[in-house]
């Protein structure tokens, strides 16, 4: 690469420093969090080691115990999509529980008047329909955002309320089936429509989805003139103005987008899991995402190995739970801790003289 | 209470590697006015601020009263009766003088007793040789109302010896002179010293006694204020014995306006008056300067052509066709805008020096067409051709442009947008914290612009740069155009009347 062509000699290894930066960061909150975890096992008199051993197998250590991981991840994959997207403008949008919910009762809704219709064009049909109920939902976020100047947090959080009671009231209304009595439920979307696994596995196809979505939003955010423009306007608005950039249209633009993303997870937890709608949807796949972006300070890339990370506490708590004796909320309040370190280590960006761009001026 | 002299003596501060002082002496006799030169960065605010114990010289002493005094802290300063007046004011705008004066004591009780201390700040208002409405808000007094308010203030607090940071900076020049002339008979009266930061050499030949002038960390001349002439002084401050060239003027203005805009007017904003313009148009290889005091619309008709306000009536026309300041019309119309304040309104701080020399031209290729996909390719070769032409001094080109020094900033924006074929660019404050050398180069290119055909709409707080540049002065006031003038030979004194809005009985 060349740099700063006939003066002082430039600093060339800054951008390297820098991207070394953004890695240590995370896994230097990673560490801490690790750390204070390890005192608050030892205060329950739990071995931490023990802990790690079993982290390990429940999470990665087996074909089987891999593959509850990576079914686990892959919604948290979209979620977190849900929240880095808008990240991008510099909008914390936090409403991907409800996007979830939604999205997947719009993909079992979308099913009912296509009885017989082929399975692929239904699954399609589903895919869209849960897409475009999650990008509705956040989108209202974003368009209320822009339109109006309102908190776009808030208005997201307000929104995943609203959205989940008209998601209860609709399952438990009109679109139930008679038949789930104990566990209120609409009607199946038929077996044949399922998605089937990925061949030679029990994951389901979601992950695809997901690690395709993630490349997807990286390649637009980093390398297309969109995406540049909406890095523009997260950094300083003001400046975007100036460059006569359409602010409000890539507010709301990404906000439906990052909505399509969480839609989508809730359309593949039907059709690959469930097969219909109803409260196991609403599984926290929303609230997670949003650690895992901000683990992977809204990098899609840094989404996977983040996701796969919380994906694999999830599936290792049951055992965790059951041979340490520890309760469930345990691995609860590791997320906790892993939360506060990584907001924290965020303060810390560009403290470090080390990593900044040597001064060459007087 | 009575003034005091100081006197600093080998005054050496240290940042890192950086020296920002050396052996600096300086020696202010009670009573006078001692103004203290210098370009930016030439040391002046860390010598006050080591004065008044905002930072530990690592060498050197201070004497008040021809006695060695400690100043640890700001405290220190507060007890020896220091005082600074800032450049931005320090006064909440909410509340009213009183509130504000009785505020700032340091001992403020639990429970204030306003009928008492209404009494004790009528008598102290009643003692000063200029007085401020008690019961007045701040945020209503005009910019010279606020400034006096400042030094109540300080007089308020005992203060025995104030330092004024650039003063007049955010006045007419009829508000600089009453406030000036004012804290020059408080010297002369015996009540207060005062050093004055400023870089206005006129100020200097009017009201000082006593001069220093501070270059790289360094004192490099001073004395009796009589006894130097402004050439000498600039040799001081800048080194050599020059100051920055009037930009040549070349050709005349086109006859079709390039920009123009009719009965445009923008909401009112926060109780004030909004955009008011009934026409205004500028030509191709024409300055037209804006003058007038801060807040009086400059900043309001700057965000309606950049796009960052909407207007709420009226016509804004480009070259004959309406302009909205959208993306398409500003790049079809070669529309750019050099904003005030050039990193909070023109940058995006932590991305790159590369980046941000591209915001103009990211998404268009060579051939002009649209381009989809980012090619760091061109991206690249466009910065490094505009760091090297414009001489930008950055530690990467891949640095955040946030860690930039200001001057460095602006030639970044500057290069940007002068980029390729401008014909109409609009220019705030482009000046504005920057030294004489950058200041002599903006105004040359923005002069090198309009030699070129360019139409240049220019608002400007500094008067003098707007008489330097300008084809043709317009004064706003109040969100109105209340004034035009031609530009070379123009009357100061007019102008300066119509921004203190006294138009419609001249002073």
């Amino acid at each position: 690469m060349t740099t700063a062509g006939a003066q002082a000699p430039a600093d060339r290894w800054y951008p390297w420093r820098r991207a070394l930066e953004g890695a240590l960061a995370p896994m230097a909150a990673l560490v801490l969090a690790w750390l204070a975890f390890t005192l608050f096992l030892l205060l329950l008199g739990k071995s931490p080691a023990e802990f790690l051993d079993l982290f390990w197998r429940g999470a990665f250590g087996s074909w089987f115990s891999l593959q509850n991981t990576l079914q686990r991840a892959a919604p948290l994959l979209l979620t977190a999509l849900c929240v880095a997207i808008p990240a991008q403008l510099g909008l914390v949008v936090i409403g991907g529980e409800a996007a979830v919910a939604l999205g997947g009762l719009a993909a079992t809704a979308a099913v009912l008047p296509m009885l017989g219709a082929p399975s692929l064009l239904v699954q399609l049909v589903m895919a869209l329909a849960g897409m475009a109920a999650g990008a509705l939902w956040i989108g209202l976020t974003g368009w209320l955002r822009a339109k109006r100047g309102i908190n776009e947090t808030i208005a997201s959080l307000v929104l995943t309320y609203i959205g989940l009671a008209l998601f209860n009231h609709l399952v438990e209304g009109v679109l139930r089936d008679p038949a789930s009595l104990n566990k209120p439920s609409t009607w199946g979307i038929e077996d044949r429509n399922m998605l089937g696994p990925i061949p030679g596995t029990d994951v389901h196809p979601g992950l695809i989805l997901g690690v395709l979505a993630c490349v997807a939003a990286w390649v637009l955010i980093s390398r297309t003139s969109l995406g540049f423009a909406a890095r523009v306007t997260g950094g300083n608005i003001r400046a975007a103005q100036l460059q006569g950039l359409p602010v409000h249209r890539l507010m709301i633009g990404a906000c439906v987008l990052g909505g399509a993303c969480a839609g989508l997870a809730g359309m593949v937890e039907v059709a690959a899991v469930h097969g219909r709608a109803n409260a196991s949807l609403i599984a926290g796949y929303g609230w997670s995402g949003i650690l895992i972006a901000f683990l992977s300070r809204h990098n899609p890339l840094a989404i996977m190995p983040m996701a796969l990370l919380l994906g694999g506490l999830g599936a290792a708590g049951g055992l965790l739970q059951r041979r340490m004796g520890v309760p469930d909320a345990t691995v609860m309040v590791l997320q906790g801790f892993i939360f506060v370190a990584i907001l924290a280590s965020e303060t810390l960006a560009g403290r470090i003289a080390w990593f900044q761009p040597r001064r060459t001026e007087t | 209470m009575s003034a005091i002299g100081i006197e600093a003596i080998g005054i050496g501060k240290r940042f890192g590697a950086f020296t920002a002082l050396a052996d600096v002496a300086l020696k202010v006799a009670p009573g006078s006015m001692h103004f203290l030169l210098g370009e930016n960065g030439a040391g002046k605010s860390t010598l006050v601020k080591c004065m008044l114990g905002y930072y530990r010289p690592d060498e050197g002493s201070f004497l008040v009263d021809n006695r060695e005094v400690e100043i640890a802290r700001p405290a220190d300063a507060d007890a020896l009766g220091l005082g600074m007046v800032y450049q931005h004011f320090t006064l909440v705008p909410a509340m009213t003088v009183a509130e504000n004066l009785v505020m700032s004591r340091a001992d403020v009780p639990a429970v204030i007793n306003w009928a008492q201390e209404r009494v004790a700040l009528e008598a102290f208002m009643a003692a000063m040789p200029f007085q401020v409405p008690l019961d007045a808000e701040v945020g209503a007094l005009a910019a010279g109302e606020r400034q006096k308010t400042e030094i109540l203030k300080q007089l308020y607090l005992q203060r025995r010896l104030l330092v004024l940071d650039e003063p007049t900076s955010v006045l007419t020049p009829q508000e600089a002179e009453e406030m000036l002339g004012t804290v020059r008979d408080l010297a002369h009266g015996g009540s207060i010293t005062a050093i004055v930061i400023t870089h206005k050499l006129k100020e200097v030949a009017r009201f000082a006694d006593e001069v220093t002038v501070l270059r790289r960390g360094r004192r490099t001349g001073g004395g009796s204020a009589q006894g130097l002439t402004p050439a000498d002084m600039t040799a001081m401050m800048i080194g050599e014995p020059q100051a920055p060239a009037n930009p040549e003027r070349l050709g005349a203005p086109g006859a079709e306006p390039r920009l123009e805009l009719r009965n445009l007017t923008t909401a009112n904003d926060g109780g004030r008056a909004g955009l008011d313009i009934a026409a205004l148009s500028v030509c191709p290889r024409e300055i037209v300067g804006i003058a007038g005091v801060s807040g009086n619309g400059q900043k309001e008709l700057v965000e309606v052509i950049g796009g960052q306000r909407a207007p709420s009536g009226g016509e804004m026309l480009v070259a004959g066709q309406p302009y909205d300041g959208t993306r398409e019309l500003a790049q079809a119309r070669a529309v750019r805008v050099l904003p005030e304040e050039p990193l909070r309104n023109g940058c995006v701080p932590r991305m790159s020096v590369t980046e941000n020399l591209n915001l103009r031209g990211f998404d268009r290729d060579a051939a002009g067409g649209h381009r989809a996909w980012l090619s760091r390719g061109a991206m690249v070769e466009r910065a490094q051709r505009l760091i090297t032409g414009y001489r930008v001094r950055a530690p990467s080109a891949e640095a955040p442009i946030g860690v930039l020094s200001g001057g460095n900033v602006q030639r970044c924006v500057l290069a940007r947008e002068l980029d390729g074929q401008v014909d109409l660019l609009i220019v705030a404050n482009p000046c504005f914290g920057l030294d004489v050398k950058a200041v002599g180069e903006v105004r040359a290119r923005i002069m090198a612009a309009r030699n070129a055909g360019t139409a240049v709409l220019l608002v400007s707080e500094d008067l003098d740069e707007i008489l330097e540049l300008s084809d043709r002065i317009l004064v706003m006031h109040g969100g109105q155009v209340v004034h035009e003038a031609a530009g070379p030979g123009a009357d100061a004194q007019a102008i300066g009347a119509h921004m203190l809005g006294s138009h419609h009985s001249p002073a």
